[in-house]
């Protein structure tokens, strides 16, 4: 019976759900971890970068975007797709600009994502995003951590993860997590979270992570306002070394 | 016109076709947020239509973001609106006057296309534009109260109207400081 519905993407099922959105959070859920952590002065995105074989350079893999100066974001699920929403949440925050002469708050560029993630789980003829997005910027407000669903659906967090090993990982962050944590400390739990259901070796190439706060600011006419950063395979390397 | 901490805006209240006066109370300002004003000079017609767009663009921006306007975002705003329009521009000249989140003043003006110029004294449009800018360079002071910049820009727009065939009958200023705004409408010669 269930089978009737679970094609058509816009048909509710007797039950009231949408089950290919369903199933596109299964594709997330497949998908390998990543970690968020919002600090007092910053926030921290943390992924695993696997590769399937050895062979390939993995230098060119990238997993944590920058989408403009104040905003970078990582993804759970499928690669490809998460493409289409770098490039669109680029575009978005660069006709943000084009407008107010500023870049947007986080709250704005992820609610635009997030409307996009919302139009491919009603439109004709596309699937929903096998991704689910943590997005994170510094604005007026302050530092600000969301997770986007396919369905559409975001949320702000002080801490969260996707993909394969979300309820471990959540756990853990629950037990680690408190209020007055600053970046640095943020980023070193992001990776102790990560470890935990770290299959292989963890090394500075088997992992990326993306800061924004702390000490790194530039873009702005006083230069004042805090830059999202993509951490180097040394910096990550220097890390993983004070925690072994 | 900028102060210490508070910013005025003038604008004569004449709506008229060439030498025609049709009518005497025809404001050209309108208040965008609780400490910004957008005074806009120029067609009539274009005048009206663009105070009901950037009412309707301040509007959705203050309930998609939760906030207001800041003056220079406001003029960034206002700049690209009227670039959009490149090759078949609104006939106006719009001014953008304010104060910032630190209540510092901010004065932008305009020219048809949005080319816009920050000015941390003045800044005038419309017919009388020279004549304002001469009675602003004679009268004008830096760190005015807000009382003696109501004055200044007082007499510096009846100076300048008077100057002027196509402008006057009467006129309204605002001075705007951090508690409040303050309207009052002047009296001018009518004629």
């Amino acid at each position: 019976m269930t089978d009737r519905y679970s094609f058509s993407l816009t048909t509710f099922s007797p039950s009231g759900k949408l089950v290919q959105i369903e199933y596109a959070l299964k594709a997330v859920a497949q998908g390998v971890t990543s970690i968020g952590i919002k600090a007092t002065n910053g926030v921290v995105i943390a992924t695993e970068k696997k590769s399937a074989s050895s062979l390939i350079d993995d230098s060119s893999l990238e997993k944590v975007a920058v989408v403009c100066p104040n905003i970078g974001m990582v993804y759970s699920g499928m690669g490809p797709d998460f493409r289409v929403l770098t490039t669109k949440a680029r575009k978005a925050a660069q006709k943000y600009k084009r407008i107010y002469d500023e870049y947007p708050p986080t709250g704005i560029l992820v609610k635009e994502v997030a409307s996009v993630m919302q139009e491919f789980t009603q439109s004709g003829g596309v699937r929903p995003f096998g991704v689910s997005l943590l997005v994170c910027g510094y604005d007026e407000k302050g530092p600000g951590l969301y997770q986007v669903d396919p369905s559409g659906s975001y949320w702000a967090w002080k801490a969260s993860a996707i993909g394969k090993n979300m309820v471990n990982a959540k756990t853990f962050l629950e037990k680690r997590y408190n209020d007055d944590m600053e970046l640095e400390d943020a980023v070193h739990t992001a990776i102790i979270t990560l470890k935990e259901g770290f299959e292989g070796e963890m090394n500075e190439h088997s992992i990326e992570i993306g800061v924004i706060g702390g000490g790194n600011f530039g873009f702005g006419p006083g230069k004042e306002e805090p830059v999202f950063k993509k951490l180097t395979p040394e910096e990550i390397k220097d890390y993983l070394a004070n925690i072994v | 016109m900028s102060g210490k901490n508070c910013v005025a805006i003038a604008s004569d209240k004449r709506f008229g076709v060439k030498y025609l006066t049709i009518s005497m109370e025809f404001p050209k300002m309108f208040q965008a947020t609780d400490k910004t004003f957008i005074g806009i000079s120029g067609l009539a017609t274009d005048v009206q239509t663009l105070m009901e767009r950037f009412r309707f663009k301040i509007n959705m921006y203050r309930m998609n973001e939760e906030r207001d306007f800041e003056p220079i975002t406001l003029a960034n705003m206002v700049s690209s609106t009227l670039y959009e329009r490149r090759f078949s521009p609104y006939f106006v000249e719009p001014i953008v006057a304010g104060l910032d989140k630190n209540n510092n003043p901010y004065i932008n003006g305009m020219d048809l296309i949005g080319c816009s110029t920050t000015a941390c004294d003045f800044a005038a449009t419309g017919t009388p534009e020279d004549q304002l800018y001469g009675t602003c360079e004679a009268l004008w002071e830096p760190n005015l109260e807000p009382e003696e910049l109501f004055e200044t820009i007082s007499q510096t727009i009846m100076s300048a109207t008077n100057r002027d065939c196509v402008s006057g009958w009467g006129a309204v200023v605002h001075v705007i400081t951090p508690e409040r705004v303050i309207t009052r409408t002047l009296k001018t010669r009518m004629d």
